[in-house]
């Protein structure tokens, strides 16, 4: 059995979006190794709630780093020290006994905070409603192995495809550009030639709702792909780029249909 | 109550076909006067809340998560089934038909489980039209593998993340809708109650997670697309979220509560660690594929490191004993093997409650990099919780509450005994019997959400006059949303010293020790006695700190918390009147000499669904006999 550590934690305490929030110090003692960080905060947790203190509001759900809700800043890098690993799989091993853990929220003005580190993402999904599909309404397509996708391209895919919607990239970067995240679903679509119909209108309009919120421009920096838990890579959004670009150069004004018949 | 399931009449082929036809129709300029309300947005209730806004209908979706990405359907790792037959195999609808009957134990509809099947090639073609990447061969055609339960391979899968591929799949059809108007989503919403108005649903009270505000929805209709109630074991695969409120509610409302007793154990997940564990790890069934799982034969070789126990000193346990299945024996069957030999004393690692999944032989045979690629992202998964690295030594898996073959009952339309109260995916009861095979829940949420509700809720709709539509000052509405209000008040008035997770706690080990993977009379019973006295001290001595106008995750637990303090009851008290095994459902008085599940089809074949008859009062247990016409009833055999 591994030996139990003890932890100071400085955890950013904020009521709701509109009050002023502070770091408050919590001491996180006889911490199993084997405890994942949010078990960790479970148990701070059920103590403040036993000393009838308000315990930390944190965002987390499935807890086995798929769903992208768990979402906090650990010593200054979104989901902690370890690489391709979300908050709810860093386990305590990863630090040592007598360790000073800072733990603050994402931090992007299109990210605002709900209450301690639960922050408001819904921009993310205004993205994706703005463009992030293929429109095929439900009926009965044609046969799926009517049209074969080159092995590399369903890779390619599949790696773009992984991103869980965190929005860890947003916090790492120092402009809170959210394009990894719009980068990864126009990889994912443009490679397969499901998604060619929309490719150039999907990328104008997911990055045209981008613009609206309150999201940066990507200026090369990638910490996004350092921070990202599933490894999506810096080339999507070369790859969003040039499919931007080429949007750009060869847009048209909506055909409007006059209707039949 | 009367259990109608309205199944059509006709050969079995036929009848989904006839009954599409025999539906109502409403007309497409008046589709836009009826309003759905979806609650839950996973593969059921995202692929239904998408659907049901293409066909013009207006629908409001509601979910407890920040976003409709993340429903616990995205954690589903191995795959979705389809009868297709790309193999080459053997593989036909009716296989896929005999295959699920087979593996929940003949107590599943066999007309529900057939339309299964039928539907279930539809779903992959949708989903690859929306650019869900699946796996490829280098042809460029779908890659398959097999799942338990199955002599084909069948298995549709995109690494280990099918279940969230096919979610962002239905999540970017609903997000299209979103942004064209036709769906409003409402997340960070918990659905407390029904709003049911002269016996038939009129639309649901939520509580803003954010605001704290109670507020009322009408509508047409209401789907429950709200997943299954396997936290009710407290350590569970579900999310942290996962809850039965919402079908708890409707239960309480009057909508019957079927076999709340067949509860799956998945058979390979990380074990347990302390007391600290707040959820349990799922590794996914295909790794049972190429992994091999085994114990030590005698009892003092579990303290050694695996590597120095000899070939001949192992226990192959599943090859022993199903040599034809193997390691893919189904998983009622795999998890109670597991069981029973840590109950021997042969059981692995620290805590004594594991088995090995080894894929040495595959490693070698295969060679380290077609592993990799396979399970790759299984594997870091593991090495991450565990710290070791399953490449070099084996991995160590235990059962745990997986997912909720019972759940509302509903008919062959997915209506509920309230009119109007719809129920899809997990959250009802309709067609895994009493064991879900691996890769059969993916395809039943979408079955249910993309190819079935939309046009059975058309059939319900058609007889409604457009415009008809219950007021939200309505005094029934009003009522609902005050029993919500006192529910709330009630909780925060209790003003106790304990915590939502110390009950929830002690409510999991009674659930997990007296009615998880054996159960007997008096063991239940006892559950019987237990369960009531943490109900009560809970009512004394709750503490939630905070208020209810503001965010409070104390309060979404202990509301909770209170329902599975009901449910787990009724799911006692289920397993008890159930004196027979099947599937998942073992009563220990009931095997064979083999220690295998012994039906009793002569007293037991029917569905049992419960009655809510007022708090105090024991709910009544009504039937619906299964009759099996074009199956026989069998002894599943998977040796």
């Amino acid at each position: 059995m591994s030996k139990h550590i003890n932890l100071t934690l400085h955890v950013w305490r904020q009521k709701n979006a509109k009050c002023d929030g502070k770091f408050v110090e919590y001491k996180a003692e006889q911490v199993s190794p084997d405890m994942s960080f949010l078990e960790m905060l479970d148990v701070v947790n059920e103590g403040l709630i036993s000393k009838g203190e308000d315990p930390i509001t944190f965002d987390h759900d499935c807890r086995e780093g798929i769903c992208g809700t768990c979402s906090m800043v650990i010593n200054g890098r979104p989901h902690g020290p370890k690489e391709r690993t979300t908050t709810c799989q860093l386990h305590m091993r990863s630090f040592k006994d007598g360790d000073s853990i800072t733990i603050e929220p994402w931090r992007a003005e299109a990210f605002p905070v709900i209450r301690d580190l639960m922050v408001d993402r819904s921009a993310l999904d205004r993205i994706i409603a703005a463009g992030g599909f293929v429109s095929v309404p439900t009926g009965s397509p044609q046969d799926a192995n009517a049209l074969p996708v080159p092995k590399e391209n369903a890779e390619m895919a599949m790696d773009a495809a992984a991103c869980i919607g965190c929005g860890a990239c947003v916090a790492a970067c120092p402009n809170a550009s959210a394009m990894l995240f719009l980068s990864a679903k126009i990889s994912h679509l443009g490679l397969l030639p499901q998604g060619q119909p929309e490719r150039y209108s999907r990328v104008r309009d997911m990055v045209a709702q981008m613009d609206a919120e309150a999201f940066g421009t990507c200026t090369n920096h990638g910490e996004c792909e350092i921070a990202c838990p599933k490894g999506i890579k810096l080339e999507n959004i070369a790859r969003m780029n040039r499919d931007f670009i080429k949007a750009s150069l060869t847009y048209r004004p909506a055909i409007v249909g006059t209707g039949g018949g | 109550m009367e259990l109608n399931a309205h199944i059509p009449d006709g050969p079995i082929e036929k009848k989904w076909d006839k009954h599409r036809f025999d539906l109502k129709l409403v007309n497409p300029a008046n589709k836009r006067k009826y309003k759905v309300i979806v609650v839950g947005s996973g593969l059921a209730g995202g692929a239904a809340a998408a659907s049901l806004a293409e066909l013009g209908y207006e629908v409001e979706c509601y979910c407890y998560q920040d976003s409709p990405r993340r429903a616990h359907s995205i954690a589903a790792q191995g795959g979705i089934n389809a009868a297709k037959n790309y193999r080459n195999d053997g593989d036909s609808v009716r296989r896929l038909f005999y295959d699920t009957i087979k593996g929940g134990d003949f107590r599943a509809r066999e007309a529900n489980v057939h339309r299964l099947a039928e539907v279930s090639n539809n779903i992959i073609d949708q989903c690859v039209a929306q650019g869900v990447p699946f796996a490829r061969e280098y042809g460029g055609l779908l890659d398959n593998r097999s799942f338990g339960g199955a002599q084909v391979s069948r298995t549709f899968y995109a690494r280990g993340q099918t279940g969230q591929q096919l979610l962002l799949g239905a999540y970017q059809a609903l997000e299209r809708q979103i942004g064209l108007g036709a769906v409003q989503m409402f997340p960070r919403r918990e659905m407390l109650e029904v709003i049911v108005v002269d016996g038939v649903a009129k639309g649901i009270v939520t509580r803003d997670m954010v605001s704290g505000k109670i507020e009322s929805h009408v509508a047409d209709a209401v789907c429950l697309a709200t997943g299954g109630y396997g936290n009710v074991f407290y350590l569970s695969t579900n999310a942290k979220g996962c809850n039965s409120s919402a079908i708890w509610r409707a239960y309480k409302q009057g909508a019957a509560f079927a076999n709340p007793c067949y509860t799956q154990i998945h058979p390979t997940c990380i074990p347990v660690t302390g007391d600290h564990q707040s959820k349990l790890t799922l590794m996914s069934e295909s790794l049972r594929n190429d992994g091999r799982i085994w114990v030590p034969k005698r009892k003092e070789d579990c303290g050694k490191p695996a590597d120095q126990i000899p070939e001949e000193d192992r226990d192959y346990y599943l090859e022993r004993k199903y040599p034809s299945f193997g390691n893919l024996a189904p998983r009622d069957i795999s998890s109670r093997a597991a069981k029973q030999v840590c109950d021997e004393g042969r059981g692995v690692g620290g805590t004594g409650r594991g088995v090995y999944l080894d894929f040495d032989a595959s490693i070698k045979r295969l060679g380290q990099p077609k592993i990799e690629e396979r399970y790759g992202n299984l594997f870091e998964m593991y090495e991450r919780i565990t710290d070791e690295n399953p490449y070099k030594v084996p991995m160590r898996i235990y059962p745990a509450s997986h997912y909720a073959m019972g759940g509302l009952w509903v008919d062959y339309n997915l209506m509920s005994t309230i009119p109007g109260l719809f129920v899809l995916g997990e959250a009802n009861f309709s067609d895994h019997g009493a064991n879900r095979l691996g890769a059969s829940a993916l395809m039943q949420g979408l079955a249910d959400g993309y190819f079935v509700i939309p046009y059975t809720i058309g059939g319900y709709l058609a007889g409604i006059k457009p415009g008809t539509r219950i007021k939200v000052d309505d005094p029934a509405v009003t009522a609902a949303q005050q029993t919500v209000t006192d529910r709330v008040k009630r909780l925060f008035a209790i003003n106790g010293k304990q915590t939502p997770t110390h009950f929830y706690r002690e409510l999991g080990k009674v659930m997990w020790e007296y009615s998880g993977m054996g159960r007997n009379e008096a063991g239940l019973k006892k559950a019987l006695e237990l369960i009531p006295q943490i109900r009560e001290e809970f009512w004394k001595n709750l503490c939630i700190p905070g208020t209810g106008e503001e965010v409070n995750q104390s309060l979404e637990m202990a509301g909770r918390v209170a329902d599975f303090l009901e449910l787990g009851e009724l799911l006692v008290l289920d397993a008890l009147n159930r004196r027979e095994s099947c599937g998942a459902h073992f009563r220990e008085e009931w095997q064979t000499e083999e220690g295998e599940a012994l039906r009793d089809d002569e007293n037991f074949c029917h569905v049992a669904a419960w009655e809510f008859k007022g708090d105090g009062n024991a709910p009544v247990r009504h039937t619906e006999q299964l009759s099996f016409e074009s199956l026989h009833l069998a002894t599943r055999n998977y040796k």
